[in-house]
């Protein structure tokens, strides 16, 4: 019914949006435009996945998603709290996205070719590299994937992990029950409730459930390796450049920032440093901000604001979750984050 | 019949309005058929000349009824062409081509063969065979429970009528939706595969349904069933004759034993003759899970529970209003004849009350199928469940939704039709 719902709003707001883009001004896309008159950026993120967005027991959002969305706020304007974040399960995602209902999906959304093109969608680098993993309980004994044959499987509907698994299985002869439930909160609690035998989804997100839902995390283990390539990116509706850049450069800002050694402790003292790269970032030698469509100053808010990518995965990842940053590094430190030149 | 259907559907509640819309549209313009019909009837003489046609009853009636086509067909071209503009703006695909692509998920359970290398056209009917199911197994046992329920509520027996009461207050009052995931809780919490409860020799209970022994096939067994088939044919010629012969001669003929030997004894029958074949499909612990025998997955089985319990609640009611709107005079006749109670019941009170019951009962068993797509809440592959994962496969919402519509509908027109003529066939005679 929520989908139905949505999608009645995507045919609506289709139907304005047409409206809404011969009168748009030649500077302004309509998304800044639409930011800019809300006063906040609405934010399409998970209902509830560790690390990457969760609401707090205040109704606080935290995450690597959720830092995203405030880099956009902090970038556009001037406050990374004026987000308002809308949860979205796997399925509603796209038409909320697709309809307007947000500005931008920072959703655990791997990018792939038909969402990118038949979704009408443009995606921003990837944000976080993962891929498909497994936890299972201990008692069941398996230690491989190998060992799965005939295991009932929890997966989120509509993800890339059910396509990966059906393949993965496929591959080696082997037969599986799929468990589909898209709230998160069931499809975890038939896992833990011994519905499944096997909870599937991207690899970064199981230590969180290990961690925080299960009755004795020690019970459970993720098996080692990922089983498909899950890049994560920011997603948004095609045909807004303007908007599609700014979501571009915000991330490299995050990844640059972090090479350069500009983090939101000591940003105000980098503004006096010589480095060229550093001075045109924070606006202090050239106004890179103008070409976006914002103020001089837009990168200097988020590292300030929000911080660089380092801090970023650190105060996500960082214990508990204690998820090793691996590719995720910079890739100096032999890491795929690699931030394209801003000048 | 389509303004017959009218009421029925109207009463199911409004989770599918599309349909309620159609129905009413549909309604409208056949009662204005007939109001039209009934006043060219008489062919009223109109002096020449004397009148504007605006003033002629037959022409208001073709103007407005073409007026309201008119807007109708226009209000639709409009909106499918501005959602097809506005798809290809923003560039999302449109059109049914997906219908053939590799859908490459699998599905949970499916009462056909399916493959994840199967199209989506393909993995949707598995859908719609996993609704239809759930809604005809629902709709089956809520019918069961529903008229005992209800019975038992006009029974009087105190404590009888009281546990019904009791079920119904607490059943009807609580949304579907907490009904469905409170069964699909309980089956959670029953015990692993490893210590499953055993109810008898080869069958298991436990967090991955209910799995129970099955014979194996046999050929023989065809002929069992053609035996059950003519023993049902006979059974219902055996009531016909002795309806007959009650009518013609006064004499009673208790036809429920004899019936049960025919449709039970030809089939025993037919498996003796052929030397009694049978062997059990024993279901074993097998790595993670049972193999063999016959399975009925948890989501299966808390979504038939939670819609049954729900619905049935509803059915008791419709019955008990069914059984006292019959006249108190008819039962106290029929007691001063001697009858009976099971008499009465069966031959003066229900033939009387399913007039009122069935209508409603209608509603219930639509909405009973329209609630069958919760199963989506707890996991289970319906079409609603199947239809989500190809709409965020193929990222075509509009098309997905518009199947997932149009095969609801079709299924609700189809038990509206059916129950329709049935209600024909117990509706009052009057000549």
């Amino acid at each position: 019914m929520k989908t139905f719902i949505t999608a009645v709003a995507a045919i609506a707001f289709a139907g304005a949006m047409a409206v809404d883009t011969k009168t748009a001004m030649a500077e302004d896309g309509p998304t800044l435009k639409a930011v800019k008159a809300r006063g906040e950026v609405i934010c399409g993120v998970h209902q509830g996945r560790y690390g990457f967005a969760i609401a707090d027991s205040q109704g606080k959002w935290k995450g690597l998603d959720v830092d995203f969305c405030r880099a956009v706020a902090a970038a556009t304007l001037g406050d990374s709290e004026k987000v308002k974040y809308i949860p979205l399960g796997s399925v509603q995602r796209f038409p909320a996205l697709q309809s307007g209902e947000v500005d931008m999906l920072s959703r655990t959304t791997t990018i792939t070719l038909t969402r990118d093109s038949a979704l009408g969608l443009n995606f921003g680098p990837p944000t976080f590299y993962t891929g498909t993993g497994f936890m299972v309980r201990k008692s069941i004994g398996a230690t491989t994937v190998d060992q799965m044959a005939g295991a009932a499987i929890c997966v989120f509907p509509g993800s890339t992990t059910e396509k990966n698994i059906a393949s993965l299985f496929k591959s080696k002869g082997m037969k599986f029950t799929p468990v589909v439930i898209e709230s998160s909160k069931q499809l975890v609690g038939a896992y833990m409730s011994g519905r499944c035998d096997v909870l599937a989804m991207d690899q970064a997100g199981l230590p969180g459930h290990q961690q925080y839902d299960a009755k004795k995390p020690a019970d459970h283990l993720i098996i080692p390796g990922v089983y498909s390539k899950e890049p994560l990116g920011i997603g948004v509706r095609a045909g807004d450049d303007q908007w599609f850049d700014i979501i571009k450069w915000v991330t490299h800002a995050t990844f640059n920032a972090e090479e350069w050694g500009v983090s939101s402790k000591n940003v105000d003292s980098m503004l006096k440093t010589k480095d060229p790269n550093v001075k045109r970032l924070l606006g202090a030698s050239a106004d890179l901000g103008k070409k976006l469509g914002l103020d001089k100053q837009w990168a200097y808010r988020i590292i300030k604001q929000v911080g660089n990518y380092g801090e970023i995965y650190e105060s996500n990842w960082g214990p508990p979750l204690s998820l090793a940053r691996g590719i995720n590094n910079l890739w100096t430190n032999g890491g795929l984050m690699y931030g394209f030149p801003m000048k | 019949m389509i303004s017959a259907a009218v009421p029925l559907s109207c009463a199911g509640g409004g989770d599918f309005s599309l349909i309620h819309f159609f129905l009413l549209s549909d309604n409208m313009a056949s009662s204005e058929d007939s109001a039209t019909e009934k006043l060219t009837a008489p062919d009223r003489v109109t002096p020449k000349g004397d009148t504007s046609i605006f003033n002629s009853m037959a022409f208001r009636g073709i103007a407005y009824q073409v007026l309201l086509a008119a807007f109708v067909i226009l209000g639709g071209l409009y909106l499918y062409i501005n959602v097809n503009a506005n798809l290809e703006r923003q560039g999302i695909a449109t059109g049914w081509s997906f219908f053939n692509e590799n859908a490459g998920f699998d599905i949970g359970e499916s009462p056909i063969e399916y493959d994840s290398e199967d199209s989506y056209g393909f993995a949707l009917w598995v859908g719609v065979l996993n609704t239809l199911r759930v809604a005809f197994v629902g709709i089956i046992l809520a019918t069961i429970l529903g008229v005992f329920m209800g019975i038992a509520r006009t029974s009087r027996n105190w404590l009888l009528s009281k546990v019904a009461n009791v079920y119904v207050e607490i059943c009807r009052n609580v949304p579907v939706v907490l009904h469905v995931l409170f069964w699909a809780t309980v089956v959670r919490f029953l015990p692993h595969p490893k210590q499953a409860i055993t109810p008898f020799d080869g069958a298991f209970l436990m967090n991955r349904g209910i799995v129970f022994p099955i014979p194996n096939e046999h050929p023989a067994y065809i002929w069992v069933g053609v035996a059950f088939v003519l023993g049902v044919i006979g059974a219902i010629f055996l009531g016909r004759w002795a309806q007959r012969r009650r009518e013609m001669t006064g004499q009673y003929i208790p036809t429920f034993l004899w019936g049960c030997v025919i449709v039970i004894g030809l089939p025993l029958a037919a498996w003796l003759v052929q030397g009694a074949p049978l062997t059990w499909n024993v279901p074993a612990l097998r790595g993670f899970n049972f193999q063999g025998g016959m399975a009925l997955s948890p989501e299966y089985a808390a979504l038939v529970v939670g819609v049954t319990v729900y619905t049935a609640a509803f059915i008791a009611e419709i019955v008990r209003a069914g059984i006292q709107s019959v006249p108190h005079g008819q039962i106290e006749a029929a007691r001063a004849l001697g009858l009976r109670p099971s008499f009465i019941m069966h031959y003066v009170t229900m033939p009387q009350a399913l007039r009122v019951i069935v209508p409603p009962t209608a509603s219930q068993y639509l909405s009973l199928t329209k609630n069958s797509s919760l199963g989506v809440l707890i996991g289970y592959p319906d079409l609603v469940n199947i239809g989500n994962t190809t709409l965020n496969q193929t990222g075509q919402a509009v098309e997905a939704i518009a199947i997932m519509m149009i095969v609801y509908l079709s299924i609700s027109l189809a038990i509206s039709t059916f129950m329709n003529l049935y209600n024909r066939l117990v509706a009052i005679k009057e000549r």
